[in-house]
């Protein structure tokens, strides 16, 4: 028993330290917190991403919390309103690192819509 | 039954009730401080009654106003996406001439929906029909299929689009009836930008609205009746 907790332990300390250095730095915009806590969000806002989409366009029920909207007008870069605009970006950073190609923004805004208003208000 | 075994029951009936408890309250605070919004009502139908009497020839603020509320280009390349475009016609015999304009008509019973392969193409409750661009594949029955060329794909890559109305290279898309607008109690920016007041927008379902007293009281067609799809565009005046 001993043993396997030594095992175990030297196998985790350089993992720890190994995810420490690399893990991306995402540029988190305003940030905050208001529908979970990062942790779950890290592993679950896909899920509720795409249960949102279809609520919002096939149903109509649109619920500003979980809507991505609502997401980017907190995420956004305070220097450049944008989600995705550089590699350190909200979105792109961890994605880049996790090698998850995501699809959203061929078709959303990746910007903050109020900065968006403002830029095309005539 | 021994002691162990009642022990046991109480045990889970306990836990079960406070557990119950602790949640309860939680569960009931959440919903009450973000209430999920309703969504779409099937008692709404969503329509348009366009007054072609008060459509003058030559004026496409309409055109102009949908572009800029969902960031099209207005056709400044062959194949560019258009939702809703000025018709001019005449009847040869009289000589008559008339102007309106043509979008998707919000059929109640819809081609597009018809023939779609991925259930892409969809009518809301409330009569909006969308095109649902997470499931859309780009094949363009729904363009075959529709009686009033309504629906455009798009060919290029796009940029910048506005925050509320995504739009994306290979799927298809029409007019929306400004479905953001709508879900925040306004009008469609056509109706809102019409200089005539030509375009009438409401609820048909509902007999005490503007636009269901106007077609109570006046002739109204919808266009290519006979296919029996029951548009939610009326025309005034054809």
């Amino acid at each position: 028993m001993k043993l396997f907790a030594s095992l175990l332990l030297c196998l985790c300390i350089p993992a720890a330290w190994a995810a420490g250095t690399n893990a991306p730095k995402p540029d988190i915009g305003k940030g905050g917190q208001c529908v979970e806590d990062v942790q779950w969000m890290r592993k679950n806002h896909m899920h509720l991403l795409k249960h949102q989409r279809d609520e919002a366009l096939r149903k109509g029920a649109r619920d500003e919390k979980l809507s991505l909207k609502n997401c980017i007008e907190c995420h956004a870069s305070t220097r450049d309103d944008s989600v995705i605009a550089r590699d350190d970006s909200f979105c792109v950073a961890c994605h880049r690192y996790e090698a998850v190609k995501i699809d959203c923004f061929e078709c959303h805004s990746g910007k903050r819509k109020s900065a968006w208003s403002q830029r095309n208000a005539k | 039954m021994s002691d162990i075994d009642l022990y046991r029951r109480t045990f889970l009936k306990t836990s079960l009730g406070a557990a119950a408890v602790a949640i309860a309250p939680g569960m009931l605070l959440f919903d009450t401080a973000h209430g999920k919004p309703q969504p779409a009502s099937g008692k709404v139908r969503w329509g348009m009654l366009i007054d072609t009497t008060q459509c003058k020839s030559g004026c496409d603020d309409c055109v102009t106003a949908c572009n800029r509320e969902n960031g099209l280009s207005g056709a400044t390349s062959a194949t560019d996406s258009q939702w809703i475009r000025k018709i001019e016609i005449k009847d040869i015999s009289s000589g008559r001439e008339l102007s309106l304009p043509m979008m998707c008509q919000h059929c109640e019973h819809p081609p597009c929906v018809d023939v779609c392969p991925t259930t892409a193409s969809f009518k809301r409750a409330d009569g909006i029909v969308l095109v649902d661009k997470h499931r859309c594949i780009g094949c363009r029955y729904c363009m075959m299929a529709c009686p009033y060329k309504a629906r455009s794909f798009v060919h290029e890559p796009l940029h910048d689009q506005n925050p509320d109305v995504p739009r994306g290279k290979g799927t298809v898309e029409a007019c929306t009836l400004c479905v953001h607008r709508i879900d925040q109690g306004l009008q469609p920016a056509c109706a809102e930008a019409c200089p005539n007041q030509a375009i009438l927008f409401g609820d048909l379902n509902d007999t005490d609205s503007e636009i269901s007293k106007k077609i109570r009281s006046v002739a109204s067609v919808q266009i290519r009746a006979n296919l029996g799809l029951n548009t939610g565009i009326r025309y005034r005046g054809l």
